[in-house]
């Protein structure tokens, strides 16, 4: 308790700090929990007894199917993320370095501008009437207009189109950090040219892959404004599940419950992530 | 390897990127009424914004709210990173998991987390929780942002300050917020779009009493085209790249 009298603006920044997230971070996430193992309540959303229904509901076959196919889509979108990602990170780490800033800011311009108006903004290609068929049938490629809109692509189509940036720039950083010298090393010992991305570049990256994996498929999970522009009804997100129970149908601890399935993706991504890093360190690389 | 293969799809990656910006800023100078058809250069969609009063209300909650988001976020994420790089404190790595926990979670989460909180101590959806939900989004963003920039930061300046008799507020005034002075202006930028851009968080946490414009763009946008957003959205995209431009020029001017 010394220190607190001694230092009065360490005490005051340590308690408004703490104060902070153990109200609004802490607190709020145990209520959560809480509202997962309550009885559902129209009147106040929650109420006793204590029950596990809320997680039984998470297996019935009805929203089963929608988490899965939630799932699904956040996983297509990854592996697009990753497939455009993985050769685009490889090349940018190529460029020289003036050009490497620009590029960079270039990246980052989308993560900054509005996230929904960008989502909108591809309703206007992809429609029946969109400027994508419409192209293509003055083109003569196809001749009627393809159904692009409310789709499962489209959902798909939006979430790359919106989480790309998070996938790429923790595969730019272990690109920029994977040194040439690995690489000839590999080369002069005799690996080819597959052999030394197999067994150098793909474990040196393999960070990066895990933290873009981290940074797209949970919010591929929870974007629900996309589905909501461009999947229609049929295609939805776990975070759409979430929001309708607890705004629309008012079943909090269904919601609560759907929320921890993602927390507990998160925690169990970050761990792995964690891992491949700490492997990778132990090998003094 | 072939130089070129790499640069052609760099370019190429670039262009899908930047394919939909672009349509939407060419079909908001559009006359045509059906949002698909060319029909002419008009400002028609512009002036319409800014006819709707309900819009401009709401654009102006949103810049308010992301004004003071920032600020308060700024204030109290220095405070930490500040807290962070200089005290020896029980819990540091739990403070710290904190705040990653809070950066890496889904929106979502954080979303419906505040949401059962605010019913539970009763306070009224509008400004208030709105604010506070902003802060908390952003409080990360500063923490590492200037965090960043204290980690380069010669450890013999404060304790200069304390040898010629500073105490910890005189020596954290003159000599640490001069230095983290770029990645404050830099962090507030940046809390400032992500407060004006978010739709998850803001849709669990606002009540009618006060409307902000992302919230009115998604119940606009959920049903068919709407001209107007193509105006709205290119004023918004102008406006977030100038605020960019202007923390990436700051943080680079201070790097040299």
């Amino acid at each position: 308790m010394r220190s607190l009298t001694q230092q009065p603006f360490r005490a005051a920044v340590l308690v408004l700090v703490w104060g902070w997230l153990l109200f609004l971070v802490l607190t709020p996430n145990l209520l959560v929990v809480g509202a997962s193992v309550m009885t559902r309540d129209p009147g106040s959303f929650i109420s006793l007894p204590l029950t596990l229904d809320a997680y039984r509901q998470l297996l019935d076959p009805l929203y089963l199917e929608v988490f899965l196919h939630s799932l699904y889509m956040a996983a297509m979108t990854t592996l697009v993320c990753l497939l455009i990602g993985y050769p685009f990170a490889w090349a940018l780490s190529k460029v020289g370095k003036r050009n490497q800033v620009l590029l960079i800011f270039l990246l980052i311009v989308p993560f900054w501008t509005n996230s929904l108006v960008r989502t909108y903004a591809l309703k206007l290609i992809l429609a029946t009437n969109g400027l994508l068929n419409n192209g293509l049938m003055s083109l003569g490629v196809i001749d009627g207009p393809m159904q692009l809109l409310y789709t499962e692509g489209a959902v798909i189509i939006g979430l790359v189109y919106l989480l790309l940036p998070f996938m790429i720039l923790p595969l730019y950083s272990v690109f920029e950090d994977l040194r040439e010298d690995y690489l000839r090393a590999s080369h002069d010992l005799g690996a080819g040219r597959l052999s030394t991305f197999i067994h150098v570049i793909v474990p040196l990256t393999l960070p990066g892959v895990l933290a873009g994996i981290m940074l797209v498929l949970l919010p591929a999970m929870g974007l629900f404004f996309v589905p909501d522009i461009l999947g229609g009804s049929r295609n939805l997100l776990v975070g759409n599940v979430i929001k309708n129970q607890f705004l629309d149908a008012r079943n909090w601890p269904f919601g609560a419950a759907a929320s921890i399935l993602l927390t507990l993706a998160m925690a169990f991504l970050m761990f792995a992530h964690r891992l491949s890093k700490r492997r990778i360190g132990e090998d003094g690389v | 390897m072939n130089r070129w293969l790499p640069r052609t799809y760099l370019t190429l990656v670039y262009l899908l990127l930047y394919v939909p910006i672009v349509v939407l800023v060419v079909f908001s100078f559009n006359d045509s009424r059906t949002g698909y058809e060319w029909g002419g250069l008009s400002l028609r969609w512009y002036e319409a914004l800014l006819n709707n009063r309900a819009m401009v209300q709401a654009m102006w909650n949103s810049l308010w709210l992301a004004l003071s988001a920032a600020t308060v976020s700024t204030l109290i994420g220095a405070l930490t990173a500040l807290a962070l790089h200089r005290y020896r404190f029980r819990g540091k790595k739990v403070l710290n998991g904190m705040l990653f926990v809070v950066m890496m979670s889904p929106e979502i989460v954080l979303a419906i987390s505040l949401l059962a909180l605010f019913l539970l101590v009763g306070l009224q959806l509008g400004y208030v929780s709105l604010l506070l939900a902003h802060v908390t989004f952003c409080l990360p963003f500063v923490v590492i942002t200037v965090m960043a920039r204290l980690s380069g930061f010669d450890e013999r300046l404060p304790e200069a300050a304390r040898d010629l008799g500073a105490n910890d507020f005189t020596m954290t005034r003159t000599v640490l917020i001069p230095v983290i002075m770029p990645a404050l202006l830099a962090g507030w930028l940046l809390g400032f779009t992500l407060s004006l851009d978010d739709v998850v968080v803001s849709t669990f946490v606002s009540g009618p009493s006060y409307e902000i414009l992302p919230l009115r763009i998604y119940s606009m946008v959920r049903v068919g085209l709407k001209p107007e957003v193509n105006a709205l959205g290119t004023l918004l995209l102008v406006f977030s790249l100038v605020m960019l431009i202007l923390s990436q020029w700051i943080l680079l001017r201070s790097k040299r």
